[in-house]
Parts: C-alpha cells; structure tokens; sequence
C-alpha cells in the first residue's frame, strides 16, 4: 500500500465507487483488467486522469496502465457519443452483408468504426462476433439486438431509430 | 452442505415440478429474441383464467434451432413451436392436451431433432439455467458427490483417461494427460482456468452453454479441482457475453450457498474459490498463455512454450485451463463412466462435439453430434441445406485458423485427425456454410483481416505476415495480381505458419493455404495475366 493515499480527483460519487471495484480485489495489480472494466462501467470512458488515478492506487506504473488499456479492444479513451451503434462483424454477419452496413455508414454519416460524429451524435462500435449467429446480420442500436433483416431493412432501421432519438 | 440435504432439495424441486399438469418452456437465450415478452404474455393469461396450479411457464436455456426462434417447448407433449411470438400465448395455452397448433408446430420428426446425440447439451432447453434447484432436480452435481465422496484424485483422472476425451476448445490435447501432469507437478499452489474466451467469429458454442446450464461448467471445474489439487480457480470469460456472464455470476453464488464451492465442499476437506476475470476484446486471449497474461493483469501476449501451463502457468504455478466444451463433458463422464463415452465417436476423436451451424444454412443453430459423423450430414440433413436454391461451395471450419473444405469432401467423418488431414482444424466447432455467390478469395480476405487486426504484435512473422498477406489478397481481390504475387503469397504462409510464436500465427495462414488447395482457379482469374485452366487444376 501507498504510504500516503492518492486522492480522489474530484468529488464526483463515481470516484467513491471505483475505489470500491479496487477494494474488492485488495488493490492487487493484477486485478488492474478488472479495474478497467469497472471504471468504463462508471465514467463510460477512460480518460488520461482515470488512467493516472488507478495507476497511483494500485502501484502500477502509468505506462503499463496505457498499455494495458489501449491494447484490449473493449476499452476506450474517448467519451462516446449520445447514442451508439454497435455493427457485428462476426463471419456469419459479414457473409450476410454487415460489410455494405459500414459502408453505408461512412458515406451517410462519414464514420468508420471507433468514431464519434463531430456533433457527439453517434459513435459507431464493431465488434467481432457477439455468438448471435442466428440472427445475422446483427446490429445493436443503443443496447437493443436486432437482425435477421436485409440490407435495406437495416438501414432503414437506422435511420428511423436515429430519427426517433432525436 | 451434506449430499443427503442436497438430494433432499433435488426431490423437493421435483416434486414441485411434478405437480402441474403442463410445463411450458420458453428459450431465453440470446439468439431468441422478446422471450420475456412471451413469458410475460403466458403468465398473464394463465393468471387471468387462474391455471397457477396447473401449468408453469419456465424460461431455459437454448434449444438449438435458433433460426426458428424464438422456440416454445410443451411438456409432457413434447411439442416444439417455432418463430413464437407474445400475441401466440392465448392460443398455445387454448391448446394445451389438444391438437397442437399447426401453424407453430415443428415436427418432431425433423432430422434437426432425430439425427442429435445430445450430451453436453442435454439439459440446454430443459432447465432454468437461473436456478440451481432445478439442475439438482434433474441430477445435478450427482457427479461432485461421487468423484468427492468416493473416488480418489487418481481414480478420476484415471476415468477421463480412459474416456478418451480431448480437449475441445481446438487443438485436441487428450485432457487426461493434461490432468495427470497438473497432478503430479510439483508445486503448493495450484491453480485451474476454464477459458470461455470464445472469439472466433460464427462460434457460440461455449456461450450457448454457459448462458443454457452453467452449473455444469462448475461442476466439471469442481471435479477438475479436485483431481489435479487445485483451490484457485478463475473463469475467463467474454465481455461480449453479457448474458453469459450474468448466469455465470449468479450460478457461483448459488453453487456458494448450497456449499459446492467455498471451503470443506460436501463435507469433506476440499476447497474450491472460483471468479470470473473479463475478457477485454482481444483474440488472442483464448491462446492459453496469453490468457494466462490477462488473468495477471497484463496485455495478453503470449509467452514461449514450454514450459507448458501445466508445469508453469498463473504465477508460476501449475496451472489446469480447460475450455468450457470438455469441463461441460466430465459429469456425463463420471457418471455414466469411461466406457459409455468411450464407445461414442471413432478411434481417435471419442464422444460428441458441439457445433455451431452459421452462414447460407437453413437451421442456423447449434447441434451436438457424435465425432464421426460425416459434413454432409451435418450441412444436408441436421442443417437442412443451403436456402434460396443456392449450391453448396464450402463449409468453413475453425474459425480465422480453419480452413475451408469444399463439395468433393463433404463425405469426411469429423474428427480432429480427418479435418486435419483436409488442411482444415476442428477448433472449437464454429461451421460456417458458404454457397457460391461468395467468393472464397473475398472471404479468406476477411479473415486474414481479422488475424491482422488481432496479431499481438509480439513476434515478427505473426505482426507483419498477416499484413502482408492481407496486402497481397486486397492485390487478389481488385483483380490486380501477379504470378509473383501468388509465388509470395504461398512463401508467406509457409514462413508464418512456421516460425510464428503462438497459435494465432500458427494456424492464421490454414484458410489461404486450404483455399489456394481446393480453389486455386479462383486465384488464378484473378492475376493480371490469366493462366488458361490445366487439366490438374482443381476448380
């Protein structure tokens, strides 16, 4: 343990539950994964002062934390947008046209995987493969899996969605 | 807790399910979508017309055929409905002990049904994989009291030996001698890993199972635990697995309660802790060394081998990791014994295995066959054949280090040896149908991107081979290819699949390499200067 603790950056209730994920795991280094995990489940993001405060708390060097949180595909360090659509690319939803839907999305919205629209309107998120193979091509709009449907049906369930959120 | 107040429980749960007239089981896995819709619905008419007493509406675990989800399963009838959806309730109650709705019906006489051997799967659609009162019910954990109260460590290991159960996560490794290696290393601490980091794409095997009865991954964990020595135990699961990971949770906590996990299990001096460490999204974390990096807390790189998990695994100790598949193979094995599982299968490859059936496939879904059974039962008859009158081209195996295996083949019985020798894997069970409106250079395009994307970047021939590979099929792709194009793609793939430091690297040339086997024609329309077709070429 530190000999003096670090403190919480700010007074926001979410540092108070982070510590508590830490707690849980002793403030072992190796639970820094599961740290991860939960402070994107608070913050939504990780951003270089929470990456900074973990690091300090559990004694691993701010390097390792940024290496650890950039090479696994889960985490990210930007904030998302308000509503995200998450596009499977698993072999099953790209044979049945997952493809053309991101393509579709860069030449409507002008996003590739991983971006946020400048207005912070939407991100779009692939992911490979959430096992839901029956129901290719899948996409997830703000959390609710949908598929079995064709190209236009899914693009048209985009744009209704995206309509109806605004 | 003691095994008599467990069984005790068993019986009550029984009872209480003997007691209603009608069972109706509605699939709650993920690929059917609105079941809590559907139970919703049937709750609320039973209510209305007060039937509490008589029929109980009980969310499972997965069917199987998820493309005609979501899947309604009437009990004693035995009668399955298809594509349900809430505003059906009225009518499939109205027709409870009648003739069953016609519209709905699936018959039981659909080979999807008759041509299974179901063992890993047996309770998946059977039982509320929420509850482990009804997986005790249904002679749960009967596998725990036997291999704890009255069998030694070298008894049990002894028994999977003989079974002849290898492992399923891919590679095949005979888990007997796993096991006896994890047990005699010499070491204090012990540790024992199940990986349910499932990331080749069109896989849901283990999801499947870890979603539909996970207190049977536990409780081949239990007896894993128990014959190697190990206390520590950690399951690694996806974060794309939210339902999974859920179950997973509460099945601990409840396995917790009734005391099959926690310190002196049933009674004796065994003690057994398990967690469960999330994946991150990275592919290379289902190579057990990586793994065993991510349960550390570091970036999943794999490490040299040897030394072997087994010798040197989770800080340095002996570490047992198993995929979710065999854990989910050992209670049917203790129970019923070596040689029941050991008469299923073929020589080399014994029992059954647990496919994934995706792509240009009518039933889309997952089936449990026994090893042996040839491709083209499988695609035709299981999976009923390639929709919208297309023909077949290839069935894909193992994922992004599988390869695919073309029409001339489909009379191949699976078994890890057979694949093997076609230049394809088992792997972990994923098939994914491809018809020919697909191009194969396109598809094996897609998963080269895939390696790449994934490679670790911790050895040279993985990081920048899989690039260049990726390089020279976008070459292929856009018609824009050269005969010398072809000669270093081949050279290529033989150097990364020889010199690359994990599996990953290893097997992520199989899919050019089978498809350069069965569809070089396919390569060579797409040269620059075409070669006119020789009469040794394969189509």
């Amino acid at each position: 343990m530190p000999c003096t603790q670090p403190s919480q950056p700010s007074a926001d209730p979410r540092w108070k539950s982070l510590d508590r994920a830490m707690q849980r795991h002793d403030y072992r280094p190796d639970a820094l994964i599961e740290t991860l995990h939960a402070a994107q489940e608070v913050f939504g993001y990780l951003d270089t002062d929470t990456l900074r405060y973990i690091a300090n708390r559990l004694q691993v060097p701010p390097s390792k934390v940024y290496g650890v949180t950039t090479f696994y595909n889960h985490f990210n360090t930007k904030p998302r947008g308000e509503h995200t659509l998450v596009v499977c690319t698993g072999t099953a939803c790209h044979v049945k046209g997952n493809d053309r839907i991101l393509a579709w999305m860069q030449e409507h919205f002008g996003l590739i995987p991983g971006e946020t629209t400048p207005d912070n309107r939407l991100s779009l998120v692939e992911v490979r493969c959430l096992g839901a193979c029956a129901l290719a091509p899948v996409i997830v709009p703000d959390g609710t899996i949908t598929g079995k449907t064709s190209f236009a049906e899914t693009t048209a369930i985009i744009t209704e969605w995206l309509g109806n959120a605004a | 807790m003691q095994r008599e107040e467990l069984e005790r429980q068993a019986a009550t749960r029984r009872q209480f399910l003997d007691g209603f007239a009608h069972h109706i089981l509605v699939c709650a896995g993920l690929g059917c979508l609105h079941n809590e819709e559907i139970i919703a619905a049937l709750r609320e008419i039973i209510a209305a017309q007060g039937l509490e007493q008589q029929i109980l509406v009980r969310k499972v675990g997965c069917m199987g055929l998820c493309a005609l989800g979501p899947v309604v399963l009437v009990l004693p009838e035995e009668t399955s409905y298809q594509t349900v959806t809430p505003g059906d309730a009225a009518e499939i109650i109205a027709a409870l002990g009648k003739q069953p709705i016609q519209r709905l019906l699936l018959p039981a006489t659909l080979p999807f049904f008759t041509r299974q051997h179901k063992n890993v799967l047996a309770l998946s659609g059977r039982i509320d994989p929420e509850s482990i009162d009804d997986y005790l019910a249904a002679g749960g954990y009967t596998a725990v009291f036997k291999a704890i109260t009255e069998m030694r460590p070298t008894d049990i290991i002894r028994e999977i030996q003989e079974s002849g159960l290898r492992g399923r996560g891919g590679a095949g490794y005979p888990t007997g001698l796993k096991w006896s290696t994890v047990a005699k290393a010499t070491g204090k601490k012990k540790y024992l890993v199940c990986n349910a980091d499932e990331g080749d794409p069109g896989a849901f095997m283990d999801r499947s199972i870890l979603e539909s009865t996970p207190h049977a991954v536990l409780e081949g964990m239990i007896i894993a635990a128990y014959a190697v020595g190990a206390d520590c135990g950690y399951i690694y699961v996806r974060a794309e697995y939210p339902l999974a990971v859920k179950r997973l949770k509460l099945a601990i906590r409840e396995a917790e309660r009734k005391n099959l996990l926690g310190h002196a299990i049933c009674g004796g001096a065994f003690n057994l802790n398990l967690q469960i460490r999330l994946g991150a999204g990275a592919f290379v974390c289902g190579e057990e060394t990586a793994l065993l990096e991510s349960i550390e807390g570091r970036r999943g790189l794999p490490r040299p081998r040897p030394p072997y998990p087994a010798e040197k695994g989770l800080w340095g100790s002996p570490t047992l990791i198993n995929n979710v598949e065999t854990f989910a193979n050992i209670p049917p094995i203790i129970n019923r014994g070596a040689a029941w599982f050991a008469g299923l299968g073929t020589e080399k490859s014994k029992g059954t295995k647990v496919f994934a059936l995706t792509g240009k496939i009518s039933h889309t879904g997952l089936i449990e066959v026994p090893m042996g059974t040839t491709l083209r039962e499988i695609v035709f008859e299981i999976g009923g054949g390639i929709p919208g009158g297309h023909a077949f081209k290839a069935i894909q195996t193992g994922g992004p280090s599988g390869g695919c295996i073309p029409a001339e083949h489909l009379d191949t019985p699976v078994s890890y040896e057979s694949l093997g020798a076609l230049g394809s894997i088992m792997g972990s069970g994923g098939m994914i149908v491809i018809d020919e409106t697909s191009s194969m250079v396109e598809i094996v395009k897609y998963f080269m991107q895939f390696c790449r994307d994934e490679s670790c970047g911790k050895c040279i021939p993985c990081r920048v081979g899989t690039a260049q590979i990726f390089d020279l099929l976008t070459k292929f792709c856009g018609y824009r290819a050269t005969r010398a194009d072809l000669a270093s793609l081949e050279m290529l793939c033989d150097l990364v699949k020889n010199t690359s430091l994990c599996g990953l690297g290893q097997s992520a040339p199989n899919p050019v390499l089978s498809t350069l086997r069965y569809f070089r024609r396919e390569y060579l329309d797409r040269i620059v200067d075409p070669i006119p077709p020789s009469p040794e070429d394969k189509s």
